[in-house]
């Protein structure tokens, strides 16, 4: 048998050299961690560094979080007794709160439902190798309608006014409907910006630089008071739809923006080949020009998403509980006075997994749009 | 055309007229079948959601005593959170039918921004709390402190007034809430915290320490809290104005939750009698029935009650009663009769 020790000596049969393993520090682990993290004195003393600093930060952290964190009390007082740590049992008593706002307690279960609708209507819109996406597209179209009716009521369910809607359950709601219709809407404006009619290149520009140009909390306090001064007594018209009106709009500016600078980024020689073509405006528009400016958008498109999903938390200044305001008014219970932290904590851990999901769908969608060249 | 017309013509008509044109409030609240308050966003003890998500509090109580004498149900309140931004234009445009949130009457708020105060449920003074480590006994050694004030409050106001007049200066760190301003308190972005005195006891209560924490001496303004309803409606005002005095009255005459079925059968107290309405008609005369009163006490308590239920000294918040209490105990609280 050949030898297999790491030492090679001289005597093989030619041709029978055997195949010895790289030497040690030259693979695996070891290897990763020369090339990425010693691999000059700097990158030691960085590495180092960052090994300090997470030795400092970890440990403390993880005890707050979890270790000394006390997840089931009634009271604050309770959870000072129990433990050190971060107090969950407070988030846990008013999860309900959190996730719901005011929506009656057994009426829940409507939320719950759409939210799952939400998912079987999302996913064939995104994922284009579902089975019967077809079929399942058309449900996606009915979705807001659906949506809609199960959580106002009528027809048959108990009706829930608007202002029982709280907490993430509204922030969904903010963020969902402004991501659905602003992106048409923002579409069109960005085509009507570049239209030859001159009439509704004016509209669009105007309305878009208008709306640009003004701060959404501006939007939201016209929304939420001064529409009442203009509008005839004793109409009332729902504050939420109000404030989605504005933040669809809002964000349907930036959209179209974003999609104008796709727009400016296909060749001309796109538009001509489809004119030559003999394609109307919009068979040319549809086939041709938008797949292509669409998709060098789409980094920008979801950053206008991500923003207008963070952007929802402004609602807590004119008086519509999301989870910051429910968050608020929770902390003054004397009860529970001083978790501050926790709330905040719980809330940007929801907000991070919404936003980090959005962006890592748009890396997925940017590779497999990704066709070899770039523009 | 013509309804465009319309359209233009009413709401130039609104524009003009602001929410002045609002008569008819009760009616309004009656068809509804819900009291539209205003609160506050959470101040600790006045107002708070409980682990149920009801809104619970010395402030919210007033709208459930008012939602009590016109429905006979606490909950028909539908509650509308503001801030000390959006509190007035919400109320002057019909967004809430009253304010029940720390607000503190004023002669410009009274007459210039046309709302009307219809009586006080605390009297406060704006205080400074201080940490016990800086070791200053008066506010005047607060030359060039840091000081947290929220934005658009009479406390704003007082505070320059106080330091001007002292010939002192100062630092000020906005804030737009009272949770916001324990945190930066608490983290030592300021030196100073001041609002009203029983905002100051309720964050004190709060903090990690309350003993490292020192309340100045000094109260620097007078900050008479109360419910208000735009001008405009004296009706609605009074049926407000009534009702808190119906709960002040009810305690300086012994009148409790517990009891107030026992009396409501008649007492030899002509007062009490009329109050609760087993003599006499007072409910009519503000366009509610006979138990109006009744109900108000039997389901939200008398002043006492809820002061103490909210506030007082078995709370967190632990305040005196001080000048709140009843005339009859040396305070301010004093009701007008009710004959």
């Amino acid at each position: 048998m050949p030898n297999t020790s790491n030492a090679p000596t001289q005597n093989y049969v030619p041709g029978e050299h055997p195949d010895l393993k790289p030497p040690i520090g030259q693979t695996g682990i070891l290897l990763w961690l020369r090339k990425n993290l010693f691999s000059s004195t700097f990158n030691i003393v960085l590495t180092l560094a960052t090994l300090y600093f997470l030795y400092l930060v970890i440990p403390p952290l993880l005890n707050w979080l979890v270790l000394d964190a006390v997840f089931q009390a009634g009271s604050r007082d309770e959870c000072r007794a129990l433990g050190e740590g971060a107090c969950w049992g407070f988030i846990d008593k008013r999860l309900g709160q959190f996730t719901y706002g005011f929506y009656p307690i057994e009426e829940r279960w409507r939320v719950n439902l759409t939210f799952l609708l939400l998912v079987m209507a999302v996913l064939p819109v995104l994922w284009e190798k579902m089975p019967k996406r077809r079929i399942m597209l058309w449900f996606s179209v009915l979705f807001p309608f659906v949506s809609a009716w199960l959580l106002l009521g009528g027809f048959g369910l108990e009706s829930v006014n608007t202002d029982q809607f709280g907490g993430f359950m509204l922030t969904m709601i903010i963020g969902v409907t402004g991501i659905v219709f602003s992106l048409p809407m923002g579409i069109l404006l960005a085509l009507g910006r570049q239209s030859q009619l001159h009439f509704i290149r004016w509209i669009c520009t105007g309305f878009i630089e208008f709306i640009r140009g003004v701060p959404l909390i501006t939007l939201l306090f016209v929304a939420s008071t001064m529409l009442n001064y203009f509008l005839p007594p004793g109409t009332t018209f729902d504050l939420l739809l109000r404030v989605l009106i504005m933040v669809t709009i809002f964000s349907a500016a930036y959209i179209a923006e974003v999609v104008r600078g796709g727009l400016q980024a296909v060749p001309k020689g796109q538009h001509e080949a489809a004119d030559a073509m003999g394609l109307k405006y919009w068979a040319s528009m549809r086939l041709i020009v938008l797949p292509q400016a669409l998709k060098i958008s789409i980094p920008g498109i979801v950053n206008t998403f991500i923003g207008l999903f963070k952007d929802s938390t402004l609602v807590v200044i004119i008086g519509l509980l999301d989870p910051l305001g429910i968050g608020r008014a929770s902390l003054s219970d004397s009860k529970w006075q001083g978790l501050a932290t926790e709330v905040y904590v719980f809330i940007a851990i929801f907000f991070f997994i919404c936003c980090f999901s959005m962006s890592r769908y748009s890396i997925y969608l940017e590779n497999k749009l990704h066709t070899g060249h770039r523009i | 055309m013509n309804l465009v017309k319309n359209a233009v013509a009413a709401a130039a008509a609104s524009l003009l007229l602001g929410g002045t044109v609002q008569a008819g409030t009760l009616a309004d609240v009656q068809s509804a079948g819900h009291v539209k308050c205003g609160i506050s966003t959470g101040v600790p003890g006045f107002a708070f959601t409980d682990d149920k998500g009801d809104w619970q509090g010395f402030d919210p109580a007033v709208c459930k005593a008012v939602a009590a004498a016109i429905f006979g149900d606490t909950s028909a309140v539908k509650y509308t959170t503001t801030t000390g931004k959006t509190r007035f234009t919400a109320l002057a445009s019909g967004e809430v039918d009253m304010l029940a949130r720390n607000t503190t009457w004023t002669f410009s708020r009274d007459t210039d921004l046309k709302l009307d105060f219809v009586g006080v449920n605390y009297y406060d003074g704006q205080g400074f709390l201080i940490p016990a480590e800086l070791g200053v006994s008066s506010a005047k050694d607060l030359d060039g402190a840091s000081v947290c004030i929220q934005t658009g409050t009479t406390t704003e106001l007082n505070l320059a007034d106080f330091f001007r007049t002292n010939g002192i200066s100062y630092e000020a760190v906005p804030i737009e809430t009272n949770s916001e301003g324990q945190a930066n308190y608490e983290a030592g972005r300021c030196d100073v915290y001041t609002t009203d005195a029983s905002g100051l006891a309720a964050t004190r209560s709060a903090l990690e320490d309350p003993s490292a924490h020192a309340l100045m001496p000094e109260i620097i303004s007078k900050e008479p809290l109360g419910p208000l309803v735009r001008h405009g409606d004296s009706e609605w005002a009074d049926i407000i104005r009534w009702t808190l005095n119906a709960m002040i009255t009810a305690e300086e005459l012994g009148v409790t939750s517990a009891n107030v079925d026992k009396m409501a059968t008649g007492t030899d107290n002509p007062e009490i009698n009329r109050l609760l309405g087993s003599e006499g008609d007072l409910g009519a005369m503000i366009g509610l029935d006979k138990a109006w009163a009744w109900r108000a006490i039997k389901m939200v308590g008398n002043y006492g009650e809820v002061f103490e239920q909210f506030i007082g000294k078995d709370t967190p918040i632990g305040l005196d009663r001080g000048i709140n209490a009843q005339w009859t105990d040396g305070g301010l609280l004093y009701s007008p009769p009710f004959r």
